[in-house]
């Protein structure tokens, strides 16, 4: 089973919902950080990291002594990354979208790939959890193509949570993607209801089933309760405004291990879950 | 003119809540909200929208059943596996690279631009706004961010306007490289938790990367004084000044819910009080 954990809006509280959901959970469960922009879980769960590798996606390389200068390559791309200019061809790698056609369209076999850097993957372990997250290069425009290479870790014999960036374009959609379930977390202000609304629009494209985490529920209003009970969208768990959360969650200390209950809660958020996903189970 | 773009790295930090209280300092600015991919500041702002336009950008492929062979050759070339067994292109998956369009021996396959949000130009109480509306699941927000910073730039300069703040979006991806190139300087949003530092130092980094001038405020600084020195200390050491702190006080959150800036709902606040003093020292950096 695969849980993805998403919110629209930042600061919401997703890596908190991700790390802790993991930590109460025991044997057989993979935490997976997606927001490679800006991934935060491995600051919570501190894991000892046992593999570091580098991923590069494809972009082209013009061997100008075979090009004829014909022009089908710059005419194929639809991202302006490669184009003749008078007597050469200019490539702009960070550009790219690594499609492949101008290498499948050029009739003197001119373009090699080669690799540009899109970051790093680091995997590692906390106790019995497994972890593993993308970080993308500073500098670095395209994260849908690192967040596929991090979801390549999916064990699929366990359960694996996904902490998704914020957002409801390319880096989440990627994130969410063929999901069992999405959790998705909100506060009750008109930011958070407005970012939430978008979110679960997000998440009807793509036909996952969802349900609502509401952070800091007594700080602001009751617009987002109004709107989960218009649309049938369960609230699978409230976590009240508190400034020892706030104060523990600053230290990068987990909710589980500091506040009392609080593990127990999260367990019963996980089998809520699996009452509405009819019981898919670890 | 000047642009100042307010980023955090990290989501929820209170760019938003900071840039509509600028507004309710600012006396000739242009707002502008480049966080089209969740844009809030109209909350707000409450903007009379004046003009909308289509937002046009890339294209999609669709392959016409009645012309298709089905004899694979898209299949096999798409890298992004947006072709299913029975020849129908996967809307979300498709990346409008055209490569299936282009090969198919049959010409079965259209490639129609697609219209993936609006853009707006509206008016406020405190001035004009531009501000934009990516459409759900749809690609290409860095283009529209660079669309509506141009849109603000030319209202600007069209109403003799000598500023733009820019509500820009979070994380240090494609949005926010598209946010900030470019800007006379960014104020960075933080807060004083582990995380909030840590995407701190690479929006840090990535502002140092397209050599956009940094400064630096601290919000809710009171969770953790500690964490708030270190990230002060961050800044010195990488020549980013930190303009000041404010406390955590959940008048910003009320002031949300009221639709007002702070200065509107709670203007006697030390929160308050303390976005004045970050607000005049922008200014005067800004001139120097």
């Amino acid at each position: 089973m695969i849980i993805s954990i998403a919110s629209g809006k930042g600061g919401t509280g997703k890596t908190t919902v991700a790390t802790n959901l993991a930590l109460s959970l025991g044997e057989n469960v993979q935490l997976l950080d997606c927001d490679v922009e800006e991934p935060n879980a491995h600051l919570f769960i501190q894991p000892t990291f046992e593999s570091t590798e580098t991923v590069t996606t494809p972009v082209p390389q013009v061997d100008m002594e075979k090009c004829s200068l014909c022009g089908k390559c710059d005419e194929i791309c639809q991202f302006r990354s490669i184009v003749v200019v008078g007597t050469t061809v200019l490539a702009f790698p960070e550009l790219c979208h690594s499609c492949g056609g101008c290498m499948a369209v050029c009739p003197e076999k001119a373009i090699t790939e080669i690799g540009r850097e899109l970051g790093v993957i680091q995997k590692g372990w906390r106790g019995s959890l497994e972890f593993v997250h993308g970080k993308s290069r500073v500098g670095e425009a395209m994260s849908p193509p690192l967040i596929e290479k991090v979801r390549e870790h999916i064990s699929p014999e366990k359960l694996n949570i996904i902490d998704a960036p914020p957002g409801t374009s390319c880096p989440v959609i990627a994130a969410m993607r063929d999901t069992d379930f999405v959790l998705l977390v909100t506060e009750p202000t008109p930011f958070g209801l407005n970012d939430l609304k978008l979110a679960v629009g997000a998440v009807k494209i793509l036909g996952i089933p969802c349900g609502l985490i509401i952070n800091r529920s007594d700080l602001g209003d009751d617009r987002v309760k109004t709107y989960a009970e218009e649309t049938g969208l369960p609230i699978l768990m409230e976590i009240p405004f508190d400034r020892r959360i706030a104060e523990v969650y600053s230290r990068g200390e987990m909710l589980v291990d500091a506040i009392p209950g609080m593990r127990e809660k999260f367990v019963e958020l996980y089998d809520r879950i699996t009452a509405l996903t009819g019981g898919a189970g670890r | 003119m000047k642009e100042i773009i307010i980023i955090s790295g990290k989501g929820g930090t209170g760019k938003t809540s900071l840039v509509s209280a600028f507004s309710s300092l600012a006396e000739n600015a242009v707002l502008c909200d480049a966080d089209v991919d969740a844009a809030d500041l109209h909350l707000i702002m409450s903007p009379r929208t004046g003009e909308t336009h289509e937002f046009r950008s890339g294209h999609s492929a669709v392959i016409n059943p009645e012309k298709c062979t089905q004899c694979g050759l898209c299949r096999e070339m798409c890298r992004w596996n947006a072709i299913s067994e029975d020849f129908e292109v996967d809307s979300i998956a498709c990346e409008g690279c055209g490569v299936c369009w282009y090969f198919c021996p049959e010409k079965a396959i259209d490639f129609p631009e697609n219209t993936c949000g609006e853009w707006f130009i509206s008016d406020t109480r405190f001035g004009p706004m531009v501000h934009a509306r990516l459409g759900i699941a749809e690609e290409n927000s860095g283009k529209l961010v660079s669309l509506v910073r141009q849109k603000a730039r030319e209202l600007a300069e069209e109403k003799k306007l000598d500023m733009i703040i820019t509500d820009g979006p979070p994380g240090v991806g494609c949005p926010v490289i598209a946010s900030i190139g470019g800007a006379d300087a960014v104020l960075i949003v933080t807060e004083p938790t582990v995380s909030g530092k840590h995407d701190m130092e690479r929006v840090v980094q990535l502002a140092e990367h397209f050599r956009v001038p940094a400064m630096l405020c601290v919000n809710k600084f009171d969770l953790n004084a500690e964490i708030a020195r270190d990230i002060e200390a961050f800044g010195r050491e990488k020549g980013v000044e930190c303009l000041g702190h404010i406390p955590f006080d959940p008048v910003f959150t009320r002031s949300m819910v009221q639709a007002q800036t702070v200065f509107e709902y709670a203007p006697d606040t030390d929160a308050a009080r303390n976005v004045r003093e970050i607000w005049n020292r922008v200014l005067t950096k800004l001139q120097d």
